[in-house]
């Protein structure tokens, strides 16, 4: 266990299994550094929440945890199985062997800011589709399972209907349905209140909340400060792409040291 | 394997069609454009009858092969005694002008519906704004619909006249040595496929080269005092 | 030609003329389907090429989508009817086998047909490849969806959403290209045509029974791809 994460005084912390490990985790697109050697391990449990301004690294560190973007270098660990990759073409480090990342994406789930549900199928077809053809789970069980989890984020009544028939509310919880039917052992979530209407914003931070209360990990990229402060455990502030703050939300956004975190809050 | 001076004898024998090839892209465009606008403002038009004379024209013509349009006035109007006595014959029975004839109601065909597009554009604020200063309707069309539809239309038009060079290739099928039908000759004769292939592709290529090139300059001058950008309808293309 | 004697010609008794020509339909569909298909392949390739192909590849997919749009599909048709019949012949003749062998009408239609209509597969593809959102297709590899898995669950249905209406155009130019496929003497709806012709001396009544019969296919034609896109556009915005 890294010293950043056993510095964070936390039960959760010592107790726990790492779920995601990232190791000295650099990014460059062309000349520009985007991440400057990132390490942190999230536990078990933990609700981690990722602040930071505009342009700061927050998606492509979310990117490159499950290599829809390729990391230039360091490395990353899913369950304490770690990604094998090797140099590709543009220097960037890509999968070696893609059969296992795509294994490992299974566990690692993905709320978009745009949603980016699959336009071609209604919203039940969307939540079976992983489990059925990328677990290879009987069709029945998963169609049942899926309308649990859509009743659980509030829209079984939209189950036949298709995503452009949706409010953009309604379409970021199918989308969340979307990634619970896979069981995942973590939650990636890039600003997934960013896309919506104010009046909207609330019922998608309230399954979050839910989701959290389960005792998921999750680690999500928010400007919403109320959901940083009051639900999750963990607090890490991205500047230019290094860790400038890291703990709980308590000593973070009460006694933070930095100057820039400071200015950041006051907005 | 592939024989350079038989290239040579090829191109000089091919080059033989290209005055003919021209003339019936030339003539056929030319009077293809009296029939685009002419089907083209019918469509528009508010007679129904006038609506559905055009709209069966354009039906026919896009739902049929030129192939067989060709065949219908080279072969068919023979079938008639009142037009083999008529003074029509004259013209009817050459080859030449068979076909022209039928590239042209092919050409008007399709190039109504990329005029009707340029037409369909012009924004009627300035049409408005025309009327409201006391322009007849003739001067209307004269002065602002024209010139700004034919804008609009013209890079479309463009490529539909460089599709009609493509399609004066049918000619051959009736007789006519233009550049395919000096190439049927040459491969009937030499079996020398390949190169007279490569030799009649080459030049139609140069051909659509030059005719794309001469468009884009006249878009050019028509553009000079707009800053609009031009952009290119998709037309569906003929078979040729 | 009267009203009475078309009908004479037309009829499906023992004298009539009615089922050669539909049947010589069929084969125009056939050779036109046949052509089709070879040319969304061909143009699967194209498109891939041309969106993620390395240098060459792509700029031979480039040079083979220009240099089809600007040759007449005839001379295609020639290249292959008599490049085939030559290569057929000269294998024969490596067997010990004499004369001239024509390689048949059917095949080398097929390939002419594919290899002209793929450039504009290759067009219809890219376009619609580039209609798809990058979010939809990076979610599905966020599942940990396999290439294989991504191509056929979610790839492919949206491309067919948005290249429909192109294979549409593509499918009209195809089934008129196929009227030229009869100077290989393949017996489809033209060549027999010529041949009623040729035989009843009434040349307008054969042409206008194609021309009829060319016009129902593309009316049928246009329903099922109507169809079809309102299938594959289920989930887009006004449609339900
Ligand atoms: N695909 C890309 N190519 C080039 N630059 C990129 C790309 N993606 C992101 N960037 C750059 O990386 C920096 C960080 O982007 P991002 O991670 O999206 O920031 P955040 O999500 O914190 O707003 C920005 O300067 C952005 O312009
Ligand atoms: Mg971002």
């Amino acid at each position: 266990m890294s010293a950043s994460v056993s510095a964070i005084p936390m039960d959760i912390a010592e107790t726990s299994a790492p779920a995601v490990q990232i190791g000295d985790l650099h990014k460059n697109f062309g000349g520009l550094e985007v991440l400057k050697g990132l390490t942190f391990d999230v536990v078990e449990g933990q609700v981690v929440s990722i602040l930071g301004s505009s342009g700061s690294g927050k998606s492509t560190l979310l990117r490159c945890i499950n290599f829809l973007e390729a990391p230039s270098s360091g490395t990353i660990t899913i369950g304490g199985e770690t990604v094998r990759t090797k140099v590709g073409k543009t220097g960037d480090l890509v999968p070696a062997d893609i059969g296992q990342l795509n294994r490992l994406r299974t566990s690692v789930g993905m709320v978009f800011q745009n949603f980016n549900l699959w336009s071609h199928k209604t919203v039940l077809e969307n939540v079976m589709e992983g489990p059925v053809f990328v677990q290879g789970r009987p069709e029945a069980e998963c169609r049942e399972e899926a309308g649990e989890f859509l009743a659980k984020v509030g829209i079984y009544d939209k189950c036949d209907a298709y995503p452009a028939h949706l409010s953009g509310g309604q379409q970021q919880r199918a989308a969340i349905a979307r990634v619970l039917a896979m069981h995942p052992a973590v939650m990636l979530f890039d600003e997934p209140t960013s896309a919506l209407d104010p009046e909207l914003v609330g019922e998608v931070l309230k399954v979050m909340r839910a989701l959290a209360d389960e005792g998921r990990t999750m680690l999500v990229v928010t400007h919403e400060m109320g959901f940083a402060r009051e639900v999750s455990n963990r607090v890490i502030f991205l500047e230019k792409g290094t860790i400038e703050e890291d703990g709980s939300p308590e000593d973070v956004f009460g006694a933070s040291k930095s100057e820039r975190f400071r200015k950041f809050i006051a907005g | 394997m592939i024989d350079f001076a038989f290239m040579y004898e090829a191109l000089i024998r091919l080059v033989g069609g290209v005055p003919l090839t021209l003339q019936l892209s030339l003539i056929a465009s030319a009077f293809g454009v009296i029939f685009a606008v002419t089907a083209a403002l019918m469509q528009l038009s508010d007679s129904r009858v006038l609506r559905a004379i055009a709209d069966a024209y354009v039906f026919v013509i896009r739902g049929t092969p030129l192939l067989v349009q060709i065949f219908l006035i080279y072969y068919g109007m023979g079938q008639f005694d009142f037009i083999r006595h008529s003074f029509l014959w004259a013209l009817l029975r050459e080859p030449y002008w068979c076909a022209i004839f039928a590239l042209m109601f092919n050409t008007g065909a399709y190039g109504s519906q990329i005029v009707r597009g340029g037409l369909l554009s012009v924004p009627k604020g300035q049409i408005e704004a025309a009327r409201s200063c006391g322009m007849p309707t003739v001067m209307i069309y004269r002065r602002i619909i024209l010139p700004l539809a034919i804008r609009q239309a013209l890079p479309a038009y463009g490529n539909e006249i460089i599709l009609l060079t493509k399609a004066t290739s049918l000619a051959s099928i009736i007789t006519m040595m233009e550049i395919t039908g000096v190439a049927a000759k040459m491969i009937a004769e030499t079996y020398r496929v390949v190169e007279v292939f490569l030799v009649a592709g080459g030049l139609y290529l140069l051909i659509n080269f030059v005719l794309s090139r001469g468009v884009a300059m006249l878009e050019r001058r028509l553009m000079r005092h707009t800053r609009t950008d031009s952009s290119t309808r998709s037309v569906q293309r003929r078979a040729a | 030609m009267t009203g009475a004697s078309f009908f004479d010609l037309m009829n499906f008794g023992p004298n009539g003329w009615g089922w050669a020509l539909i049947t010589a339909a069929g084969v125009t569909v056939m050779v036109a389907l046949a052509g089709f298909s070879l040319g969304a392949v061909i143009g699967t390739f194209g498109a891939w090429a041309k969106i993620s192909g390395r240098g060459p590849i792509r700029v031979a997919a480039e040079v083979y989508t220009t240099v089809l749009r600007g040759i007449p599909d005839l001379l295609v048709i020639f290249l292959f009817y008599f490049g085939g019949s030559l290569a057929l012949t000269a294998v024969y003749k490596f067997f010990g086998g004499e004369g001239f062998v024509s390689f048949p009408g059917f095949t080398a239609g097929a390939l002419a047909i594919g290899f002209t209509s793929g450039a504009q597969h290759t067009e219809v593809f890219r376009g619609a490849y580039g209609a798809i959102s990058q979010g939809e297709i990076e979610a599905a590899k966020a599942t940990g969806m396999s290439r294989m898995l991504l191509f056929r669950r979610i790839i492919m249905p949206l491309l067919l959403r948005y290249a429909l209406p192109g294979l549409g155009n593509v499918w009209q130019v195809v089934l008129k290209e196929s009227a030229l496929v009869s100077v290989t003497g393949l017996v489809e709806l033209v060549r027999q045509a010529q041949l009623g012709a040729g035989s009843t001396r009434e040349p307008f009544s054969f042409f206008l029974a194609a021309a009829i019969l060319f016009l129902v296919i593309t009316f049928v034609s246009n329903r099922v791809f109507r169809f079809s896109e309102a299938y594959f556009s289920r989930g887009v915005r006004g449609t339900r």
